[in-house]
């Protein structure tokens, strides 16, 4: 190991290191007592290390013989996925605490699984996608389980662990095949072999691998297990799937479709927007009739997965800059959405019923406000910021001549439109009956709070992020 | 002489094996860990016969990765059915049903 490697993967490394020492710190004094302590040194960690991979390194790098990557697009996913997790980090401390539900081991997983996502992201070998896809997926069942006294959660775990399971095993044929078929494993190494005529085992290859990072991205039909797991996991442990996975997953499907694949476009954009069809379409329908706050959130991150997709199915630079904007705006929604869902409670124990929204405004005025303007962000309503990430991912596919799938996407958004503004219908004109109380700890307030105002401030310039994006992108596709 | 698509056809064979184990078994969580397993396995005999053909010991190098992140999840894998055996006082694939929907 040399030292430039050494200092490509010095964040990797710094997190495993204090993962490790975290796991002796909680482990010899006092366990689930030094929990709040771990969830905030790891917050501050996460954004020490995200303001040093945004701020301290530039230009494109590769390590261990081109195992890992460390270019402006691992760089922008790694921001997104580090201060995300920060963020419902710190959100779900209060929640964890009060439920007696905070375990030390919490912060440590969430950590092992950043790392993973961060090693996918990096990756430039199906090996070290592999690893770090399965460090990601190791964590997460274990976390969807965490309640281990209830029934729901460690069924969560269960599921979750099966279909996840079964996902990898799919990937690693699909590896074994172009590894077969290529003669190598690295993204490089198959991109220099295409040309010409494709092998057809490389194609089934590259097909087996997407269904499976379809598995982790929950795009439809790949998404069986969303709506249970996230109605069994834990809420906090809900928010935390919502986000930081997702941005890995969607940021992996990019990597190697370009990356290893970038030769045979036609080979895998039809792949993408049959998955990004199905998926808007079945996000907003099978929404409608959900009653349960969570599972309409899983349904919702379906339909959201399936615009990010669009923007891959272009093909081009302009689609991965869309997606890559569209993450970011999707991730901020979701935090400050889920910031709400963990505060609803009834006599002290958490509610997720759709119903006890019913005439919210009276009670609490600013966050009925704050709500309206997430939900119609969720929705896609023009003057909020969700409307920006849709406008780019749909501009995206009709610049690469795919103008069908950008009007199913349009018809798919004012199908979804329908259940996110019945949330508002309750809230502002719904049954009178007793609203849910909703008890917030500072931090979520100012979580839901501030995305509020960002999604209605962000319409000015997004927060300077279209560049950024657009530079991430041009590293990927050239 | 046993050849390289010999090697692929059993693979592919205990692979296919291995998904209709975890979709028809109507019996239990640990039948679905076994069929996991047999995924696996096949996959490494894939990645194997693939290495030895093309003369690189990449594909071999991926296998023993398999084995450990394998030994992994399955060490995960039962954790979690115990952690649900002590909830519900039953392993059947029927009754993890809580949800739906």
């Amino acid at each position: 190991m040399t030292a430039v490697d050494f200092n490509t993967i010095l964040p990797e490394f710094l997190l495993a290191a204090f993962a490790l020492g975290a796991l002796m710190f909680g482990a010899y004094f006092g366990k689930d007592k030094t929990a709040a302590t771990l969830v905030w040194a790891t917050s501050g960690l996460f954004i020490a290390l995200a303001l040093f991979i945004g701020f301290g390194t530039e230009g494109e790098r590769m390590a261990f013989g081109g195992l890992f990557t460390d270019d402006p697009f691992a760089r922008f996913a790694k921001v997104i996925i580090l201060v995300s997790a920060a963020c419902v980090m710190v959100m779900a401390q209060d929640y964890m605490q009060r439920r007696d539900l905070l375990r030390f081991e919490f912060p440590i997983l969430v950590t092992l699984a950043v790392i993973g996502m961060m090693v996918m992201v990096s990756a430039g070998d199906l090996m070290t996608l592999y690893m770090g896809l399965e460090l990601q997926s190791l964590s997460l069942y274990v976390v969807a389980a965490m309640r281990r006294d209830s029934t729901k959660s460690s069924e969560a775990g269960l599921k979750y662990f099966v279909l996840g399971a079964l996902s990898s095993g799919l990937f690693l044929y699909g590896a074994s095949l172009a590894y077969g078929f290529a003669g190598t494993t690295q993204f490089a190494g198959i991109l220099s072999t295409l040309g010409g005529d494709t092998p057809v085992g490389l194609t089934i290859g590259l097909v087996f691998m997407l269904a499976a990072l379809a598995f982790k991205v929950s795009a439809a039909p790949f998404h069986m297990w969303t709506p249970d797991v996230y109605e069994g996991s834990p809420t906090p442990i809900t928010a935390f799937f919502a986000t930081a996975p997702k941005v890995a997953a969607m940021a992996l499907i990019a990597r190697l479709v370009h990356d290893a694949f970038g030769g045979i476009p036609g080979e895998w954009t039809q792949v993408l927007a049959a998955l990004a069809v199905v998926s808007m379409f079945l996000g907003a329908i099978a929404a409608i009739g959900q009653r349960d706050i969570k599972r309409l959130m899983a349904y919702s991150s379906i339909a959201h997965m399936g615009y990010a997709l669009v923007g891959l199915a272009s093909g081009t630079a302009e689609g991965v800059q869309a997606m890559l904007i569209y993450m970011a705006i999707y991730v901020t929604m979701n935090v400050g959405t889920f910031a709400f869902i963990l505060s609803m409670e009834r006599d002290g124990r958490p509610i997720t019923d759709i119903q006890s929204l019913n005439m919210f405004s009276k009670k609490e005025p600013l966050k009925a406000l704050a709500l309206l303007v997430l939900m119609f962000s969720l929705a896609g309503v023009p003057p909020m910021l969700g409307f920006f990430g849709k406008f780019y991912v749909l501009k995206a596919a009709v610049d690469a001549g795919m103008v069908w799938l950008a009007i199913a996407g349009a018809v798919a958004s004012v199908i979804g439109a329908f259940y996110y503004l019945r949330i508002v219908f309750f809230i502002y004109f719904g049954k009178d009956g007793e609203p849910a109380d909703s008890n917030m700890a500072p931090v979520q307030w100012l979580m839901m709070v501030g995305v509020a105002v960002i999604m209605v401030l962000g319409i000015v310039n997004l927060f300077g992020i279209e560049p950024v994006a657009a530079l991430a992108a041009e590293a990927l596709v050239r | 002489m046993v050849g390289l698509e010999h090697y692929l056809t059993v693979a592919a064979a205990l692979f296919v094996i291995g998904i209709f184990g975890i979709f028809l078994n109507r019996k239990n969580v640990i039948v679905i860990l076994m069929s996991i397993e047999l995924m696996l396995l096949a996959v490494n005999i894939n990645m194997v016969a693939f290495s030895s053909h093309l003369g690189d010991l990449v594909g071999q190098v991926f296998t023993m990765f398999i084995l450990t992140v394998a030994a992994a999840e399955a060490a995960i894998g039962l954790a979690i059915l115990v952690v649900f055996f002590r909830n519900r006082g039953t392993i059947d694939v029927e009754d993890v049903n809580v949800m739906k929907g």
